[in-house]
């Protein structure tokens, strides 16, 4: 197929363009396959060049002759444009509305995308299973890193290499798949280094009503424990839920099979129960009525912030059984692949201290989320303004950063990179031209040659000119665990993300301005005073007689 | 003394509502001032000190099997569950804190007994610290539109207003003394705040005592007058803070508000706020355990709309002066909450002087102290009607928080400066807020209490904002926040001041003043130096001449407050 088919009318002139805190732009709208841009021809003004893959929805409305086209985004700005001539404007807002739901993946723009930048690390090689894996084996011998699935064949939505139980051999992994919810059988996922705890993960359990068992499953999780020692496992899902889950086939641990085993419920909610709560929030946040009562209320019945504290709490809990209570964990929901990953990787950001720097960071969305196969692509097809029927899709890892945030807001000084990530990451995750988040599963990955056909975000971000502009000037290594607190009194709504275009962020970017202007005004007069101390030594070895006073 | 029932209990035990396990036992000493609990496990000796004057309620809960639960509730939003083990004793804890913190007499109150160690000269000396006359002049005042009347010099046009007044020049004193009388309580409308700039001004009344069809020849020649007084303007607003109901239920009463037809050129506002009693109930619900319900508790609360309507309110006000130079009366009932809050948060709004340390104090003394905001009711000071009692001033410390939220840099204070007046304003520890209006403090205080402007000012270190730049451009000239319902936050450092986890675990605040404290400290390390070069510079010219001079564009010096009252 070509692009062209699809664009009716390739430009229009004088188009006015409508956009949050900027002033309006008169100029030329062009589309090209991937893009829709508007030029003004004059060299100031700025141009706006927007991905299609970015636009959630359009609207059209006639003022006269006047076509009026509202597009709403994925990164939940809103912008107008003012298109002279009717036919223009129906021709635009079609193929707009074509090119921006393409379903064929290969068509999208990370494929087309050509860096202007020069790669000085390969993003696709930066966060391979088997270099995270050596850091461990320096540690401990008590894991390996098993190939059996290395065809995708055991679980399709698992990496090639998983870690799991040294003495669990192969047979006995597939095995245990064919016992768990899409294959997922329990893979290490985190190792506290301070005790030698794990946190590990896999889908529910497929006793059914029956109460199927499989002692291979539980002759692998047992694997994990210290002779003698009990393990918790953290079902994401209330008990409620988990014992419907049996009648489709699901289920959960029982304790007469895993008598090891302590399992706690919790209740974080299903994705569509999640979709449903941004599409809340942000239509609170869009609210123009300035009633503080309905504010108040919208945003509560949204329910953005309970699902936030639930996330958090969990998360909290599973970092309090390996560190304070001294005990292996097991995570999983329903599938393991979305709260059961918000899970394990906020209580990595919680428990490491490198999660919380730029790489490492990078390292956790690559192996909790990218590689343990959270459908990206099907999650992020729409975002807020969607009007057509949610399928699959749900703020999963917009929550994560969400929590991310909160935590960030916490312990400012803690965290290598800002705010500026995280909602880089948010916007990277629904439409990009890089190829990272495209696909669903390492599978869908590998099958796509993304790693081949396409840029790492990672080879962009991690440039000094981007990371200098992502980088927490307050940032000074911590290698405390530390712990967020849940009340809802700390609990905020995220500005960057939620208000991000409905307020000027002016004073409060001029803040963060003068706070990095401070600490590097102090970086400076540190290097004159240490380069003029060593000026004097020099003075004082030079010459003797300075010595007497 | 003689309130004390039971000076000491021993083995009680103060509970933790978050976390039961952390509860700590110890003794719970009674003082005339404060009481006392020290914890005797630890060798730290830990104490918790409660400040009788700052106690708001006790309660005495229903007795377990573990003891009986005494709450203590405070005014600075600290609450203390205390479990005294046997009943008796609780009860004589129980009437001993009832009966001390709610003081009978100005004379029990903690201020005539708080004695710092500060000479009896230098006491005398911080009170005058405070000097609203030099706030006036450095508004340009007086001049040939406004000038200083002494006609309230002993209290008897109106007793609840300052001795010192600035009102129109063209107004005689028969036209004050004539609208005064159609004023309630004689609150005639006098200056609050003028520009220089433009000469558009912002006076203040109670009032006017208008009924369905009073009029009053001298009150429509002050708000002439006023108006004159603005030579570049051809009319004034008037804006009634109230809702309108509530206006016009005061005209059944013979009160009410201003009928444009009867004078010349205003226009008349409404402003909705509502009144003392709203505020009160509203705020009871911030504290109420339904607040578990954090969103949900917030919304009901209503307490951030009134906090919005404030806002909104001030905006108005200091938008009227400063775009279009049009001045304005503003009044309520009585003219001395809404009013004090309104004017107060415009003048915020409209002059960077008042969004310094020094600033905000000269504004408080001004429009709350002077113009007789009714702090000892309002604030519970002494045993009286409860229906008195309204966090009005509460509600002006938050408003200025949210504009700090707002504008980061445009302060000069930091959050605990306002925590830490709110604090003192409730405490009784120093005279300033000790009575009902000036003629009441002006008798005794000065002679016998401590002035907290003087102590914030010698401590003023720990209220600086390490943002603060006076010459940034979001600190010049007139502030427009948003009051766009999202641009409301809840203020938890005040209101949860005492839940330690709830607070961010890393303060930004503190890390940006150690960086501030040590660059000053780099910055004298670097003059020195040099000096030791200079010294040095025949024996090694080379070096001083590589010498860079320091061409920065940025001192620390430029944190520091200004020392100047203007």
């Amino acid at each position: 197929m070509e692009f062209a088919e699809l664009i009716k009318t390739p430009r229009v002139d004088g188009v006015v363009l409508h956009r949050p805190f900027m002033p309006t732009v008169e100029g030329t709208l062009c589309l090209t396959g991937h893009h829709l841009i508007l030029s003004s021809r004059q060299d100031s003004a700025e141009e706006l060049w927007l991905l299609h893959a970015n636009i959630d929805s359009i609207e059209k409305r006639f003022v006269g002759s006047l076509g009026r086209i509202v597009v709403k985004c994925k990164d939940l700005r809103i912008i107008q444009l003012d298109i002279p001539g009717m036919e223009e404007c129906l021709n635009i807002a079609s193929s707009v509305e074509a090119l921006s739901t393409l379903d064929s993946v290969s068509l999208m723009y990370p494929f087309f995308y050509r860096p202007m930048f020069e790669v000085i690390e390969d993003g696709w090689n930066s966060f391979l299973p088997q270099d995270a894996f050596k850091d461990l084996e320096s540690i401990t011998d008590e894991w390996r890193l098993s190939e059996v699935n290395k065809d995708f064949s055991v679980c399709s939505s698992y990496p090639p290499l998983v870690a799991v139980p040294k003495h669990i051999d192969d047979d006995t992994l597939k095995k245990v798949a064919t016992f768990r919810h899409g294959g997922r059988f329990p893979v290490l996922s985190y190792y506290h280094k301070k005790n030698g705890m794990v946190m590990m993960r896999a889908g529910q359990p497929l006793t059914g009503t029956n109460g199927r068992r499989c002692k291979e499953d539980e002759k692998l999780i047992n694997a994990t424990l210290r002779a003698g020692k009990r393990g918790y496992i953290i079902d994401t899902r209330t008990i409620n839920v988990a014992q419907q889950a049996k009648a489709r086939g699901g289920g959960f641990e029982s304790e007469g099979n895993y008598p090891q085993w302590r399992r706690i419920h919790k209740a974080i909610e299903r994705s569509n129960i999640l979709q449903e709560s941004l599409i809340k929030l942000v239509e609170a946040c869009n609210d123009q009525s300035h009633s503080m009562d309905r504010w108040l209320s919208k945003l509560e019945a949204s329910n953005w912030q309970t699902h936030i504290k639930e996330i958090l709490t969990t998360a909290c809990l599973a970092a309090q059984c390996i560190d304070r209570e001294g005990a292996s964990v097991l995570v999983h929901g329903t599938e393991g692949t979305d709260s059961t990953l918000q899970v394990t990787s906020l209580a990595q950001i919680i428990l490491d201290p490198t999660c919380r720097t730029i790489k490492g960071f990078q390292g956790l969305v690559e192996r909790e989320w990218l590689q343990a196969g959270h459908p990206f692509q099907q999650r992020c097809a729409q975002s807020a303004y969607s009007n057509s029927k949610p399928r699959q899709e749900a703020p999963v890892f917009l929550h994560f950063l969400d929590c991310v945030w909160q935590t960030l807001r916490q312990f400012p000084c803690s965290f290598e990179f800002n705010e500026a990530f995280l909602v880089l990451l948010f916007e990277h995750a629904y439409a990009s031209q890089f190829g990272t988040f495209l696909g669903n599963s390492a599978a869908e990955r590998a099958r796509l040659s993304l790693a081949e056909k396409t840029v790492s975000l990672w080879s962009w971000v991690n440039r000094p000119q981007e990371l200098e502009r992502l980088t927490n000037p307050l940032y000074e290594a911590n290698s405390l665990v530390i712990w967020p607190s849940v009340a809802p009194q700390s609990l905020l709504l995220w500005e960057g993300v939620f208000l991000r275009w409905n307020r000027s962020s002016r004073c409060l970017d001029e803040a963060y301005d003068e706070m990095v202007h401070i600490i590097e005004y102090n970086k400076e007069l540190q290097n004159k005073v240490n380069s003029l101390r060593r000026q004097l030594a020099q003075l004082e070895t030079e010459d003797p007689l300075l010595h007497t006073p | 003394m003689e309130h004390i029932r039971l000076p000491k209990v021993e083995n009680v035990r103060l509970l933790d509502k978050v976390s039961p396990g952390r509860s700590r036992v110890g003794i719970l000493y009674l003082t005339a001032t404060h009481s006392i609990f020290v914890e005797s496990d630890t060798g730290l000796r830990s104490e918790t000190w409660v400040l009788h004057s700052l106690v708001c309620s006790v309660e005495k809960q229903t007795t377990t099997s573990s003891g009986c639960p005494l709450l203590v509730r405070c005014k600075n939003f600290q609450v203390l569950l205390f479990s005294i083990p046997r009943e008796p004793d609780c009860h004589d804890v129980y009437l001993s804190l009832q009966r001390l913190s709610h003081p009978e007499g100005f004379v029990e109150l903690y201020c005539f007994s708080y004695k710092p160690n500060i000479v009896e000269e230098e006491r005398r000396q911080d009170w005058a610290f405070m000097d609203l006359k030099a706030n006036y002049s450095r508004m340009g005042l007086p001049n040939s539109l406004w000038k200083l009347s002494s006609i309230n010099q002993h209290y008897k046009v109106s007793s609840s207003y300052p001795a010192d007044l600035f009102v129109p020049e063209s107004a005689t004193p028969p036209v004050v003394v004539g609208s005064s009388k159609f004023r309630s309580r004689g609150r005639f409308p006098a200056l609050s705040y003028y520009s220089k700039e433009n000469h558009a001004a912002i006076c203040r009344s109670s009032q006017p005592l208008s009924g369905f069809s009073a009029r009053c020849m001298e009150d429509e020649q002050m708000l002439e007058a006023i108006l004159r007084s603005n030579p570049r303007s051809d009319f004034m607003y008037v804006v009634d803070t109230r809702p309108k109901l509530n206006a016009i239920a005061n005209r059944a009463a013979g009160k009410g508000y201003e009928i444009e037809d009867n004078y010349s050129n205003i226009k008349f506002q409404f402003m909705g706020i509502e009144n003392i009693h709203v505020m009160r109930n509203s705020q009871q619900k911030l504290r109420s355990p339904s607040m578990s319900d954090f969103l949900e508790g917030l919304e009901s609360s209503g307490w951030l709309k009134h906090i919005k309507a404030i806002l909104d309110a001030g905006i108005f006000i200091s938008k009227a002066i400063a775009e279009e130079g049009v001045s304005v009366l503003v009044h309520c009932s009585d003219g001395w909450d809404r009013t004090a809050q309104v004017c107060s948060v415009a003048c915020v709004l409209l002059d960077q002087f008042y969004r310094t340390l020094k600033g905000l104090m000269v504004l408080i003394e001004k429009d709350w102290v002077s113009f007789g905001h009714k702090f000892s009711h309002r604030c519970d000071h002494l045993a009286g009607d409860p229906k008195e009692v309204s966090p009005i001033i509460d509600q002006f410390l938050e408003c200025v928080w949210q504009l700090m939220e707002q504008f980061p840099c445009a302060f000069e204070f930091n959050e605990r400066f306002l925590i830490t007046i709110h604090s003192h304003i409730y405490s009784c520890q120093f005279g300033n807020f000790i009575g009902n209006s000036q003629r009441e403090r002006r008798e005794d205080l000065p002679l016998r209490t401590h002035s907290l402007w003087r102590y914030l000012w010698t401590n003023c270190a720990d209220f600086i904002n390490p943002l603060y730049r006076p010459d940034h451009s979001q600190t010049q000239g007139l502030l427009r926040p948003s009051t766009a319902p999202y641009c409301f936050k809840f203020w938890k450092g005040l209101y949860n001041r005492f839940d330690r986890g709830m607070h961010p675990r890393q303060s930004v605040e503190d890390y940006l003043r150690a960086i501030q404290e040590e660059t000053q400290q780099l910055e004298e390390q670097l003059a020195s130096h040099k000096q030791v070069q200079l010294c040095h510079s025949p024996l090694s010219e080379d070096n001083s001449r590589n010498q860079t001079s320091d061409g920065l564009g940025y001192s620390a010096a430029q944190v520091i407050p200004s020392n100047q009252i203007t």
